[in-house]
C-alpha cells in the first residue's frame, strides 16, 4: 500500500531568547509513517508534543533535525528542509490541515472561507461554492449563517466552518488537530462519517482526538507520543 | 504557474556614508507571491523597498526583473526612461501617505486614468469607463469620480491610490505601510480589499509594514529586518508561530492581545 | 534730429549688445534645430517690465536688421499700448521701418494672436510667452517637467484635457491649447486662442517664442507639424462664431466682443485690426459698419 508520509528521527525544541536562551526540548526521535487509507491518531497526555508534531508536518513549525518525506507532485520531498515555496505548494496540493481554531478574515463569508482552498487549487468559484454548500449542510450549519463572516459565530459554528474548509479538498494527506473539540454529539458523528469517507477515498489521515468515542470510531492505530519525549523537562 | 521567479534580488546593500541602510539582502519573488518585510523604524525595510523599486540606487548588489516578454533585465542597468516606463505600467507603488501617490488637485477619475493616458490611451469614453470600473472595485461610489482626492477621507484616498496603481494591470506592486495612519476599522476594510485584489489579479507584492497582523493577513512569506539586515525569513505563519531569531521572538511577544 | 536722439545713439543697434545677441541667436538656432524644445537663455533686463513682452523683444532685437520691416500686434491689434510702445522702441533703437500690414512685415512680434492674413516663407513670427512650460500647472517641479519632456512622458497633458471634459463636457481650454511639435515635444503655443493653432501647422513662416521672465526660447521652423492634443472621441475643434464681423463682414476669423453702451449693446468685430481695415478698404462691410466710408490712411510710417 502507498505510504505518502514518512517521518524519521525528527526533533524539535524551542530556544527562548527572551529567557536567557533557555532551550525547551519538545520531542526527539519522532519516527512513523502513514499509509494511504488509514487514520492514525497521536496519543499521549497534554504537553507531550502532539500539536507540535502536527505543526511540523504542516510546515508551520520549523524542524531541528530529521526528515519528513512527503509524496508530492509525483516525487518525494523533504518537508523539513523544503523552501517556503515548496511548503506552500505542498499545502495547496498534498497536505490539508484542520486547525483547532478558525482564523477569521474580516468581511469574507463563511461560504467563501470554505470554498477558498478549492479556488486556490484552480477550481471554478461557483463549483467550489456548490461543494461548500453541501458540506456546510452536512455539518448542520444553519443556512442563514452561510453568507456571514464567521468572526461572530459561536465556537462550535466556527469549528464546523473550519472542518468544512479542511475536508472540501481532495488532499492525499489530511492533518486533524482536535476537530471535534467543541462539537455536540450529532456533529461529532458527522465528522466521523467524513473521516470514514476520506479513508475510503485513500486519504492518509493523522489526527489528535481527545474525545475517546471519536477516537475509537476513527483510529486504525495510535502513535504514542510519549515514546518521543525529549526527556528532562516536559514542554 | 511558472517556475521562474519574477524578481531576483542579490546581495543588495545601501550605505549612507558609514551608516547602513540595508546590507546584503538576497531574495527571490515569484509571480502571485506576497512578501512582507517587517521590522521597526530604522530597520532598513523602507530603504530596501526603495532600492528594489529603483527609487533609490543601492551601493552594491543586483536586482533582476523578468519583463513581460520573458526577458530578464538588470534593474540598475536600465535607462531611466525604461525604469519609469516599468514603474507606470508593470509596477505599482502604494505610499503610506496617499498624498505622495496621488495628484491631489485633479479628480479621482483623472487620477485613475492618468496611467492609461500615459501609455497612450486617447479615448475619453474608454478611459472614463475604466476609471468607473476601478473606483467600484475599490469601493468608491461612481458619483465621486469628478471629486478631487482632497475631499476624500484617509481610507478613501488610500483606496483611490490603489486603484490608480492597479489600472494598468501591473504584475508587481510595492507597498510602504499601506494601512499606516488609518483607523482600525478602515484598516480592516483596506486589508480585506487588498487581499482580494492580490488574489484575484495574481499580483506579486512586497509589503513593508511594522504591523505583524498586516503581514499575517496579506503575505505568504516574510522577512524580518533589524539594523539593516535580514535576521529571519520564511513562511509567514512559520515565522510568526515559531519565531527563531531573538529579535523576531521579541517582536512577536510584543503584540498586544485583544 | 534733436538732442534726445544723441542720448539714444549711445545704445547699440536694437538695444542689446552684440554678445547678448549672439547668445540669444545661439539659443534660437538650437530651438530651431530641436523644434518645440525649450532652450534656456540668459534673459536680460529690458527697459520694460516682465509681462510686457521682454522675451519677444529680446528675440526680435537679436534677429532684426536695418532692412527689416516690423509689425507689432497685441491681441491682434496694432494700436494698443503694448504694440505701440514696442513698435516705438524698435523705431528708436533700431531705426527700422514699421508697418501694420501683415503682408509687408518681415518680422511680426505678437502678443496672443496669429494674424489672419496667411504668412509667407521668409517672414518671422515672434511670440511673447508668459509661461513656456505647458505642464507647469499640473506638475510644479521644473526638475520633473524637464524629465517628462526628455522621456516624452506626456500622459499628464491629457489629464488636463480629461479634466476639462469631465467638468465641462468638452475640452474647455480655449487659449494656450497644448500642441505637439514635429511629433516630439509638447509645447505651449503662448496664450493665443486655440483658433490660431491650425495656423501654426506647416506654416511657411518661422515661429519663434521668447519668455523673458522664465528665460526660455523655443521655435517652430517653417513647414513643421504642429498638432493640437485631443481625444479620439473629443477631437480638437476651433472656436466658431455664429455671426460675421460687425464691421467688415468677415467670416471664419477670430472675433472680439466690443461693448457699445450701458444697455447690453455689443458687437463682434475682427480681433485682427489690420485684416478688418483691409477688408473695409476693399469694400466689405458688416451690418454695423458706418455708411460713410472713411478713407483708410493706415499705411506704413517708415522712419
Amino acid at each position: 500500500m502507498a505510504t505518502p508520509l514518512v517521518v524519521s528521527d525528527v526533533a524539535k525544541s524551542f530556544t527562548m531568547h527572551l529567557r536567557d536562551g533557555v532551550t525547551l526540548p519538545v520531542v526527539t526521535g519522532v519516527s512513523f509513517s502513514i499509509r494511504a487509507g488509514e487514520c492514525a491518531v497521536l496519543g499521549g497526555p497534554s504537553g507531550a508534543g502532539k500539536s507540535s508534531i502536527l505543526k511540523m508536518l504542516y510546515g508551520n513549525y520549523a524542524v531541528d533535525e530529521g526528515q519528513i518525506i512527503v509524496q508530492h507532485g509525483g516525487g518525494l520531498i523533504d518537508l523539513a528542509s523544503a523552501s517556503p515555496r515548496t511548503v506552500l505548494s505542498v499545502r495547496r496540493h498534498t497536505i490539508g490541515y484542520v486547525s483547532q481554531f478558525l482564523r477569521t478574515v474580516p468581511r469574507v463569508s463563511a461560504l467563501d472561507v470554505v470554498a477558498e482552498p478549492l479556488v486556490e487549487r484552480g477550481e471554478d468559484r461557483e463549483t467550489a461554492r456548490a461543494k461548500a454548500r453541501s458540506l456546510l449542510a452536512q455539518l448542520n450549519l444553519p443556512e442563514k449563517l452561510w453568507a456571514l463572516p464567521p468572526a461572530t459565530f459561536s465556537g462550535g459554528e466556527q469549528q464546523r466552518v473550519n472542518i468544512a474548509r479542511g475536508f472540501i479538498t481532495e488532499h492525499p494527506i489530511l492533518l486533524l488537530d482536535e476537530p471535534t473539540a467543541s462539537l455536540d454529539a450529532k456533529n461529532r458523528d458527522v465528522v466521523v462519517e467524513l473521516i470514514a469517507a476520506k479513508k475510503a477515498a485513500g486519504v492518509a489521515l493523522l489526527g489528535i482526538f481527545h474525545d475517546l468515542d471519536v477516537r475509537e470510531a476513527v483510529a486504525d492505530r495510535v502513535i504514542d507520543v510519549t515514546a518521543f519525549a525529549a526527556g528532562k523537562i516536559a514542554a | 504557474m511558472t517556475d521562474e521567479p519574477l524578481l531576483r534580488v542579490s546581495a543588495l546593500s545601501k550605505f549612507y556614508g558609514s551608516r547602513v541602510g540595508c546590507e546584503n539582502v538576497t531574495f527571490d519573488l515569484w509571480p502571485g507571491e506576497v512578501l512582507a518585510v517587517v521590522g521597526e523604524s530604522g530597520s532598513g525595510k523602507t530603504t530596501l523597498l526603495n532600492c528594489v523599486s529603483t527609487r533609490l540606487l543601492p551601493s552594491s548588489g543586483t536586482a533582476s526583473y523578468r519583463m513581460r516578454d520573458g526577458q530578464w533585465r538588470e534593474l540598475y542597468r536600465m535607462s531611466e526612461a525604461e525604469r519609469r516606463f516599468l514603474m507606470r505600467t508593470d509596477w505599482g507603488f502604494v505610499h503610506q501617505n496617499p498624498a505622495d501617490g496621488l495628484r491631489m488637485t485633479v479628480s479621482a477619475g483623472a487620477n485613475v486614468g492618468e496611467r492609461l493616458m500615459a501609455v497612450g490611451d486617447r479615448h475619453y469614453g474608454r478611459i472614463r469607463a475604466t476609471a468607473v470600473d476601478w473606483l467600484s472595485r475599490v469601493e468608491i461610489d461612481e458619483d465621486r469620480i469628478d471629486d478631487e482626492p482632497r475631499a476624500f477621507s484617509g481610507g478613501m484616498r488610500q483606496r483611490l491610490q490603489i486603484a490608480r496603481n492597479l489600472v494598468t494591470g501591473p504584475r508587481l506592486v510595492f507597498m510602504d505601510e499601506p494601512t499606516g495612519g488609518l483607523d482600525v476599522s478602515v484598516q480592516a476594510r483596506l486589508l480585506d480589499l487588498l487581499r482580494g485584489l492580490v488574489t484575484d489579479l495574481g499580483l506579486a507584492a512586497i509589503v513593508v509594514t511594522h504591523d505583524l497582523a498586516v503581514a499575517r493577513l496579506l503575505s505568504q512569506r516574510m522577512m524580518v529586518m533589524k539594523d539593516g539586515r535580514v535576521v529571519e525569513s520564511g513562511l509567514t505563519d512559520r515565522v510568526l508561530d515559531d519565531p527563531r531569531a531573538p529579535y523576531t521572538q521579541l517582536l512577536v511577544s510584543s503584540i498586544l492581545q485583544v | 534730429m534733436n538732442a534726445q536722439s544723441n542720448d539714444i545713439a549711445t545704445y547699440n543697434f536694437a538695444y542689446l549688445d552684440e554678445q547678448t545677441k549672439r547668445m540669444i541667436r545661439r539659443a534660437i538656432l538650437k530651438g530651431i534645430a530641436i523644434p518645440g524644445y525649450q532652450v534656456p537663455f540668459a534673459s536680460r533686463e529690458m527697459p520694460m517690465p516682465y509681462g510686457w513682452g521682454t522675451g519677444g523683444v529680446q528675440v526680435t532685437a537679436s534677429i532684426i536688421g536695418p532692412d527689416d520691416v516690423l509689425k507689432v500686434i497685441d491681441q491682434g491689434a496694432d494700436d494698443t499700448t503694448n504694440a505701440v510702445s514696442i513698435r516705438a522702441f524698435f523705431k528708436k533703437v533700431a531705426k527700422v521701418a514699421v508697418t501694420t500690414e501683415t503682408a509687408k512685415a518681415s518680422i511680426i512680434q505678437t502678443r496672443h494672436r496669429i494674424p489672419e492674413h496667411p504668412l509667407n516663407a521668409g517672414q518671422v513670427l515672434v511670440f511673447q510667452v508668459p509661461i513656456p512650460e505647458p505642464l507647469r500647472f499640473l506638475e510644479p517641479r521644473e526638475t520633473e517637467t524637464r524629465k517628462m519632456h526628455a522621456l516624452e512622458e506626456y500622459g499628464l497633458m491629457h489629464v488636463k484635457l480629461y479634466e476639462d471634459i469631465a467638468k465641462h463636457g468638452r475640452i474647455a481650454t480655449t487659449y494656450a491649447y497644448p500642441v505637439k511639435v514635429e511629433g516630439r515635444y509638447v509645447t505651449d503655443p503662448s496664450p493665443t486662442p486655440k483658433f490660431d493653432n491650425p495656423k501654426m501647422h506647416r506654416s511657411p513662416a518661422l515661429q519663434l517664442f521668447g519668455a523673458g521672465r522664465e528665460k526660455r526660447i523655443y521655435a517652430v521652423p517653417p513647414f513643421t507639424d504642429v498638432v493640437s492634443l485631443d481625444f479620439e472621441d473629443h477631437p480638437f475643434e476651433v472656436q466658431t462664431f455664429d455671426q460675421p464681423c460687425a464691421l467688415c463682414g468677415a467670416e471664419n476669423v477670430y472675433l472680439d466682443e466690443v461693448i457699445l453702451d450701458d444697455h447690453g449693446g455689443h458687437m463682434f468685430v475682427c480681433s485682427d485690426t489690420d485684416h478688418c481695415e483691409k477688408r473695409r478698404a476693399d469694400g466689405h462691410h458688416g451690418h454695423l459698419a458706418p455708411e460713410t466710408h472713411l478713407a483708410s490712411e493706415e499705411t506704413e510710417p517708415a522712419e
